[in-house]
């Protein structure tokens, strides 16, 4: 047997030189006019260009809907497979080439409604994927019904009196299965996209991210509020690992807990705010608890939480498997044929 | 041929016996049965065996729910069933006789616990009165034992506390039935020693349990005739005992070494296909890779992202997983990788009778996919054989680039047989080919002119990425493509792709006459029991021939022709009618069904029987 499917882990190559053309495909890009997602395969492109692995070590799985035609405008392997199914053809490919590194570009619909199964025990697996979910809060492709991540009372083409289910969060369904990288980022701020998609492109393990996007055809201005430029102090809270948690001008207001419930409170405009005044955000907390706090922060009462919520290690699926594989080989030496075909019962007719 | 052992019981030479051990489900039948079947094919038996248990963990003790057999035959020839009708039934309690004591042979030898045949057990056997006390037994030869006590006798010197004691009583039974076939206990006593070696309390236990019974059969008066089988002139070479599903994993195993690739198997627990991921899971050493996913439809997906990144992508089920993998499979039809579908039937529809076998699934494993969606499919004809067409499926699915469904089922995978163990250099060549760095002028649907498959490029490999999906392909190029006419080549060219490996396959073969009265077709685990129908019917002089089919898409050259050949065709399956319906249509010939659904295999006599009738009409 050779080992062409799963070389030894080599001294990596030198980073080549690479563009974001490099990543580009010859295909048409056919999002509507105006789509969130271009604004995402752009900032995908240029970051995929500025880590320096090369096209051809990069695979990108994807299911159905707008956000799954993904993998056709990016010059990588790619596998544009069926509805909510990504994590799982993905968790194929990483087992059978754990080098490659593997994206996966799911919607709201695709990973939360009729994947979410796939998508928990890919993060609960911790395989070394990167999982980008892009939110637009509706179902685009089919052209306008409610999505999982629909706000309550919602009222589309399907939900005439609006909707009488509560939507599903995706940054805290990923916490929920235990994921070692949790992140959320909005279409319409491509530095902070870039910033968050770098972190989880280094993070070894499942990277979770969750992109809030515009339909602009079915669904616009799902996140008008959290994308709007001019209100981003009031509105957003950059999250950073053992800082404060603050926003507003010059950061005059933090997020503190009482009762179990987070409030709003006062800061002291620019400078260190006093010990104890709000929460100092910890990426690396065992607990969950204060990555699905900021989590669970909505308009209109708070702002809305960005950056990285939780970046933890913890064993890779894909590294533990090949582990025992390995070590099955060393123990055991390398499989052959005739040993397994006369293992068991066996005698001799003569 | 008799004689007289110094014991001065009578020794009878026979050619064949069928011999099933019956007891509650914690009994530990399976075990001795395995043991005699050991044993068995020791001594040089040709031999078949199955088991029968129920689809409860532990049912009640004593219940009829909770009964287990299993059911050996044994001959100094050929053999290809596990027997239709023991001729010797072991039954730990009541419930464990009135299961099985229909299907006993009369005059066939009963050898009972005596001891377990008490009010309580009675009542939950649903006897109204003792059959050991009325005449219910009279045409058979019964031998009462009072198994539990002489055990209990047997074994008190051991250390064992004496519920663990109480345990070791079938092995007290499988020396009764090691008596009766005269049969050597060294061996048995060998293997207690490998697996209890440093457990000496219940090595002692059980060993002395096991020689109290053998003494017991050859002094008691009871019991004044026992057996002997001759070994069987098998081809020389060496054997090893195999199930369905163990022969499956084995043929996975060995030919994805052989493609040199590794084996990535993804599976969901499901029975009776679970012991497919159990086995392969303990095969790392040879480069497998095995996934436990979180259902069905995942599992097959990973199988084929494996497929895509250039492993061996393997998946199994049973009938409700394969429902939930047609979209699955329909997207390795259309991406066009190689994955390959090990299907281990069970009696449906829905959970049906999860431990019972039935071969339901043939029209779906064909056809259950939406749009046109040919896949390959092909089913064992034996346990052994389901090593075989494991490896083809691997052949084919690589060769071809499409998915393979192997159709298995429950009667298949625990079902046990001598399997002749090939030589490494025998076993068909695999050949894999990569496509090459920067290969100029690479194409992801560039179809080889021969097979009509696409090049394997995989991630990783410089200059050759493309991207793959659900979507219509442009021809050559992959490129997503809607145009209609388009559409319609690939389909054609996807359809003759699969109906052209009927060039690559053996061309139908009928065992018998090429031609005459009546022709058997059949196709999976069912090739036993016609085989041995048909042989009898012709050694009655009858013009009766078998056909039974590996390949059930494509059908194998000469299929058609072979058919029209013979005055009628007779088509046993165990479901209404599916080949059968799949030969008509195919072939506009009138065959007809012999339909069987009762969760167990056919015997032969009812295809022999099916086979007067036929030629009668």
């Amino acid at each position: 047997m050779n080992d062409t499917c799963c070389p030894p882990t080599q001294a990596p190559e030198p980073a080549p030189s690479l563009t974001r053309k490099d990543f580009q495909t010859p295909q048409e890009v056919r999002w509507c006019p105006g789509c969130g997602d271009y604004g995402i395969l752009n900032v995908t492109q240029r970051v995929l260009a500025a880590q320096g692995i090369p096209p051809h070590k990069v695979v990108f799985v994807s299911g159905i809907g707008c956000s799954s035609r993904f993998p056709y405008y990016v010059n990588t392997y790619g596998f544009h497979s069926i509805h909510g199914r990504a994590p799982a053809i993905a968790t194929g490919v990483k087992c059978a080439n754990p080098d490659l590194q593997v994206w996966v570009v799911t919607g709201d619909g695709d990973g939360l409604s009729i994947g979410t199964n796939h998508l928990i025990h890919a993060i609960r697996r911790n395989l070394d994927i990167n999982i980008l979910l892009f939110n637009n809060r509706i179902y685009g492709l089919t052209k306008g019904q409610y999505s999982p991540t629909s706000e309550l009372g919602k009222r589309t083409k399907t939900s005439p009196d609006g909707t009488i289910e509560r939507p599903i969060w995706p940054v805290r369904t990923a916490l929920a299965g235990q994921a070692t990288f949790v992140a959320r980022t909005v279409y319409s701020d491509p530095n902070h996209m870039a910033t968050t998609l770098e972190a989880a492109a280094r993070h070894r393990g499942t990277a979770f991210v969750e992109i809030l996007q515009n339909c602009n055809v079915f669904n616009d201005g799902a996140f008008d509020h959290e994308a709007d430029r001019k209100k981003t102090d009031e509105q957003r809270i950059f999250l950073e690992d053992g800082k404060p948690v603050r926003f507003g001008k010059d950061g005059c207001k933090g997020i503190l807990v009482e009762n179990m419930e987070p409030v709003v409170v006062d800061l002291p405009p620019g400078g260190e705010p006093p010990p104890g005044s709000t929460l100092i955000h910890n990426t690396k907390a065992v607990s969950p608890a204060l990555g699905e706090l900021l989590a669970a922060l909505v308009p209109p009462n708070f702002p809305i939480a960005t950056g990285v919520f939780r970046d933890v290690e913890r064993p890779i699926y894909d590294q533990e498997l090949r582990g025992q594989v390995e070590a099955a080989i060393s123990k055991q030496g390398k499989g052959r044929i005739e040993d397994l075909l006369n293992s068991g019962t066996t005698w001799e007719v003569r | 041929m008799q004689t007289h052992d110094a014991a001065g019981k009578e020794l009878r030479e026979v050619s064949q016996a069928t011999v099933r051990f019956a007891g509650d489900s914690g009994d530990g039948m399976q075990l001795v049965g395995t043991q005699f079947a050991d044993l068995s094919s020791l001594v040089g038996n040709a031999i078949r065996t199955i088991p029968d248990y129920p689809a409860e963990i532990r049912a009640p003790a004593g219940s009829l729910g909770g009964v287990s057999g299993y059911q050996l035959n044994f001959a100094d020839e050929e053999v290809s069933t596990p027997g239709d009708a023991p001729y010797v039934l072991v039954a730990m309690n009541p419930a464990a006789l009135k299961v099985n004591l229909r299907d006993v042979q009369t005059g066939g030898v009963i050898i009972l616990n005596t001891d377990e045949f008490n009010e309580a057990n009675l009542t939950k056997a649903r006897y109204e009165s003792n059959p050991l006390e009325d005449d219910s037994l009279s045409d058979y030869q019964v031998i009462p034992v009072p198994m539990t006590r002489l055990n209990d006798e047997a074994t008190k010197d051991s250390e064992l506390p004496g519920r663990d004691r109480a345990r070791c009583k079938n092995f007290f039974a499988l020396g009764i039935a090691l008596w009766l076939y005269d049969r050597p206990m060294q061996p048995v006593l060998e293997w207690l020693m490998h697996k209890f070696g440093k457990k000496t309390a219940v090595l002692t236990a059980n060993a002395r349990s096991l020689r109290a019974g053998y003494n017991f059969a050859n002094t008691t008066e009871l019991m004044r005739v026992h057996y002997r089988v001759a070994p069987a002139k098998l081809p020389k070479g060496r054997y090893r005992r195999v199930n369905g599903n163990e022969a499956a994993a084995m043929g996975l195993v060995v030919a994805s070494c052989r493609a040199e690739r590794p084996l990535v198997y993804a599976s969901y627990p499901i029975t009776p296909a679970s012991e497919i991921l159990q086995e392969l899971s303990r095969h790392k050493n040879f480069d497998v890779r095995t996934i436990q996913c979180e259902d069905e439809i995942a599992a097959c997906c990973a199988a084929l992202g494996a497929s895509f990144a250039g492993c061996i992508g393997a998946t199994g089920t049973s009938g409700p997983g394969l429902a939930l993998k047609a979209e699955a499979l329909g997207l390795a039809v259309m991406t066009e990788l190689p994955l390959v579908l090990v299907n281990v039937q069970r009696a449906g529809p829905s959970t049906g009778l999860p431990t019972k076998t039935e071969q339901a699934d043939l029209l779906m494993a064909l056809h259950g996919r939406h749009g046109e969606a040919p896949a390959v499919v092909l089913a064992p004809s034996s346990p052994g054989d389901c090593f075989w067409v494991a490896y083809e499926a691997v052949r084919l699915a690589t060769k071809y680039m499409t998915p393979v469904l192997v159709l298995s089922d429950g009667f298949l995978a625990n079902s046990a047989e001598a399997f002749a163990i090939p030589e490494v250099k025998d076993l068909p060549e695999i050949a894999v080919a990569s496509v090459p760095e920067n290969q100029a002028d690479f194409a992801p649907y560039r179809r080889d002119p021969k097979t009509l498959s696409r090049p394997w490029a995989m991630p990783g490999t410089a200059g050759l990425q493309h991207r793959i999906g659900g979507l219509e392909k442009q021809e050559l190029t992959g490129a997503v493509s809607y145009d209609g006419a388009n559409h319609r080549r690939m389909i054609e060219q996807r359809n003759r792709k699969i109906s052209g490996i009927a060039a690559d396959i053996p061309p139908a073969r009928v065992e018998g006459d090429d031609s005459g009265d009546l022709l058997l077709v059949g196709w999976g685990s069912t090739c036993g029991a016609i085989k041995a129908a048909v042989r009898s019917a012709r050694a009655e002089g009858h013009s009766v021939s078998h056909l039974h089919l590996r390949h059930l898409n494509p059908l194998p050259q000469g299929l058609g022709e072979a058919l029209k050949r013979f005055r009628k065709v007779l088509v046993p399956e165990n479901n209404l009618g599916q080949l059968c319906s799949v030969l008509r249509s195919e072939f506009l010939v009138d065959a007809r069904p012999l339909p069987s659904m009762e969760g167990r295999p056919f015997l032969i006599r009812e295809i022999r029987n099916a086979i007067e009738e036929a030629l009668n009409q």
